[in-house]
């Protein structure tokens, strides 16, 4: 006999910041209430970067998020530039890739194994994973690693980059310090290999849900810094029409404020989004692995989402590879961005999902007005309506299970609370038992 | 495992976060090569981020990443503080309330209208202060974010039980010993290094920009003479404010002199 529940997790574990989940469900499977409540507290990012100068907008906006500093700084950069219509040509392009392939590697390592990972294997944490499975953690940290010296070695440090400017870079990278990272890359590959194939493996829920996938896409490359917003339900568009198709609105259980297709519509945003609509773009030693893993490729199903990230890991690290073994070290890589009036729209993939900005400059170069739409205000929306589809689901499960089931499919996204409220919390709350 | 009776448990530490970005528990993580030995070692008790336990008991050591921004960390805090033998700020919310003690300086309904539709919805108090402004703290890193090797220091140094070792110098000494032009002089950039807490290496000298001040003030910094002398180079007020109205703009150094120069206090 199924009895209603409630289930309330008061602070969500394993992801970045502080969230809390409210789901009520009726012993007739109907969802009654269902929130992804963010009660980490507002920053007020876009309202201290009005009259900041244009040069420190990316060491501010870096600081919305430890995780993904790298993808702040660079839709900072871009929207910037487009103020002041300009393009970033090379080395500037390149530069600006390999080091999101840094931040990508480091972040997805971290949330596949440190975050994801114990929910499949059955532990609390990849410290109790350790003990069973140290093998795995010492081959993630060892990878993650080498993320982490990626950015440093562009960046400065892999928290909060220092060498990021609007024009460019304000050194490039010495080219014999990332030609001596390259055999920790080439292992790392060998790793990321291993790794897609070992998640391939794990159990996943049968869960498939027809979403709207949003992403940018770019004729030539597996998107990062440029191309357009494309919609699996909807038009394609530019950066300048982005927020005439998507619009934030704010809601009462949450200081994230929630982005939707103009029309209410929710849409998914993240690995999933970008292998649906680029995996023919791929490096070709992520696509053969896509291919060979053993679970189909691309997925609707928000669980496989971590055999995603591992493909995009090997993605990352093939790219970077490739991208020193080509590198000579240019004098310079700034560009000169001409002060002007001005406004900028730009989106680029940060490894949670599109990350839009757009700012109002004046004729002096301070920001009259800063726009920032970060991946997790976008999926919430869609989170909230995964958790009401599969909820009805697990009514056969006990409340520990139930719970622990929900909070994985949230984390499936690697929600980013910190980035939404400019992080997460699970309430499974067991009413009183009916007899229904 | 089996532990002797007469050994004692591990230290347990909790890590705790308030207003922050999440980068500096994040640099806990970055610790790769030590990260391993270090759980060994430690018990980490509470850390929301990377585990799933409640929390429960007292702790030796609290590491708190973040600000007090809300009503109710104001109460949070003291918890902290209740549970902790020693507690340890870690990175510049902590230390001295982040970037987002710019709001100290503003009207706070103005800051959330800009942002939020409906201002009734977001509880927040005026002010993002330092931990320090609430509870009694033993130790703190500076940084925005921390810095890895001063971390582990701190963490291997409460293990064996001393006091430790992070020098009170400017990011000047480290820039020197790494013979690195000087920004300030030989290119005329407005380099916070002179007044600066050391920790980061003289990172941004190194990328040929001069140094924004992310691990604050430090000791007896004079910021009114580096102030004054970037004033001579032929900089306004306003640019000389806005270098310090960055991640330690509360701390009480770097508040003075960027209320000096935006003409907020009584001297000049």
């Amino acid at each position: 006999m199924k009895t209603e529940r409630t289930i309330k997790v008061d602070y969500l574990a394993r992801v970045e910041g502080e969230g809390a989940l409210d789901i009520v469900v009726t012993a007739e499977g109907e969802v009654t209430d269902c929130r992804l409540r963010i009660f980490e507290p507002p920053r007020f990012f876009e309202a201290f970067l009005q009259g900041k100068s244009r040069e420190e907008v990316p060491d501010v906006t870096a600081r919305i998020c430890g995780i993904c500093p790298v993808a702040y700084q660079m839709s900072s950069a871009h929207a910037l530039e487009a103020a002041a219509g300009v393009h970033m040509g090379e080395p500037i392009r390149t530069l600006r890739r390999l080091l999101y392939c840094g931040e990508w590697i480091e972040s997805h390592v971290l949330h596949v194994h440190m975050l994801h990972a114990p929910d499949f294997l059955g532990y609390e944490s990849a410290i109790s994973m350790a003990a069973d499975h140290g093998d795995v953690v010492k081959r993630a940290l060892r990878m993650k690693k080498a993320g982490n010296d990626l950015v440093d070695i562009i960046g400065g440090r892999s928290v909060h980059p220092v060498s990021v400017r609007v024009g460019g870079f304000s050194r490039p990278p010495r080219k014999r310090e990332l030609k001596r990272l390259l055999p920790d890359l080439e292992r790392t590959l060998d790793d990321a290999l291993d790794v897609v194939k070992f998640f391939a493996t794990l159990d996943f829920p049968d869960k498939e849900i027809y979403y709207d996938f949003v992403s940018l896409s770019h004729p030539d490359e597996y998107p990062m810094n440029e191309g357009k917003v494309v919609s699996s339900k909807g038009p394609s568009v530019t950066f300048d029409e982005y927020e005439d198709h998507y619009r934030e609105e704010h809601v009462a259980h949450s200081n994230a404020l929630h982005s939707r297709r103009v029309g209410g519509g929710t849409y998914h945003v993240g690995p999933l989004a970008r292998l649906y609509h680029c995996m023919d773009r791929l490096h070709p030693t992520a696509l053969q692995s896509a291919r060979e893993c053993g679970v189909p490729l691309p997925t609707t199903n928000p669980f496989v989402s971590i055999v995603v990230r591992a493909v995009e890991t090997v993605h990352a690290v093939a790219e970077a590879i490739d991208i020193i073994n080509g590198y000579n070290e240019p004098a310079s890589a700034l560009q000169e961005v001409p002060i002007q009036a001005g406004r900028g729209c730009w989106a680029t993939e940060a490894p949670r999902g599109l990350l839009y900005h757009s700012y109002d400059v004046d004729e002096s170069g301070s920001i009259v007005k800063a726009k920032i739409v970060p991946p997790t205000s976008q999926n919430q929306p869609q989170i909230e309506e995964d958790l009401r589809s599969y909820a009805p689901e697990l009514m056969d499960l006990d409340q520990e299970d139930m719970t622990w089931k929900l909070e994985q499919l949230v984390r499936c996204y690697d929600p980013c609370i910190s980035c939404a409220t400019h992080f997460l919390k699970v309430n499974v709350i067991h009413p009183p038992v009916s007899s229904g | 495992m089996n532990r002797q009776p007469n050994i004692p448990p591990p230290p347990r530490l909790g890590i705790f976060k308030f207003t922050s970005c999440d980068g500096c528990q994040l640099t806990l993580l970055n610790c790769e090569d030590e990260l391993l030995a270090l759980t060994g070692a430690i018990d980490v008790a509470y850390f929301p981020e990377g585990r799933r336990l409640a929390l429960e008991g007292e702790f030796d050591v609290s590491l708190v990443e973040g600000s007090v921004s809300t009503p109710s960390q104001v109460e949070e805090i003291r918890n902290v503080r209740d549970r902790s033998r020693l507690l340890v700020t870690i990175g510049a919310c902590a230390t001295s309330g982040g970037i987002q003690a710019l709001k100290n300086f503003a009207e706070v309904p103005g800051f959330i209208d800009a942002v939020y539709a409906h201002p009734e919805y977001v509880k927040t108090l005026d002010t993002s202060t330092a931990i320090s402004e609430h509870v009694k703290v033993d130790y703190q890193l500076r940084g925005c974010p921390i810095s890895k090797g001063q971390l582990v220091e701190l963490l291997t140094s409460l293990l064996a039980g001393r006091k430790p070792q992070i020098p009170d110098e400017a990011v000047c000494m480290e820039c020197k010993r790494r013979g690195i032009v000087c920004v300030l002089v030989a290119k005329g950039e407005p380099c916070l290094g002179p007044v600066t807490h050391a920790g980061c290496g003289a990172l941004c000298p190194d990328f040929a920009r001069a140094c924004y001040g992310c691990f604050g003030p430090k000791e007896a910094a004079n910021t009114r003479s580096l102030a004054d002398a970037i004033r001579a180079g032929g900089r306004g007020r306003e640019e000389v404010a806005a270098l310090f109205e960055k991640f330690n703009v509360w701390a009480q150094p770097f508040r003075d002199e960027r209320n000096r120069q935006r003409g907020d206090s009584n001297e000049d």
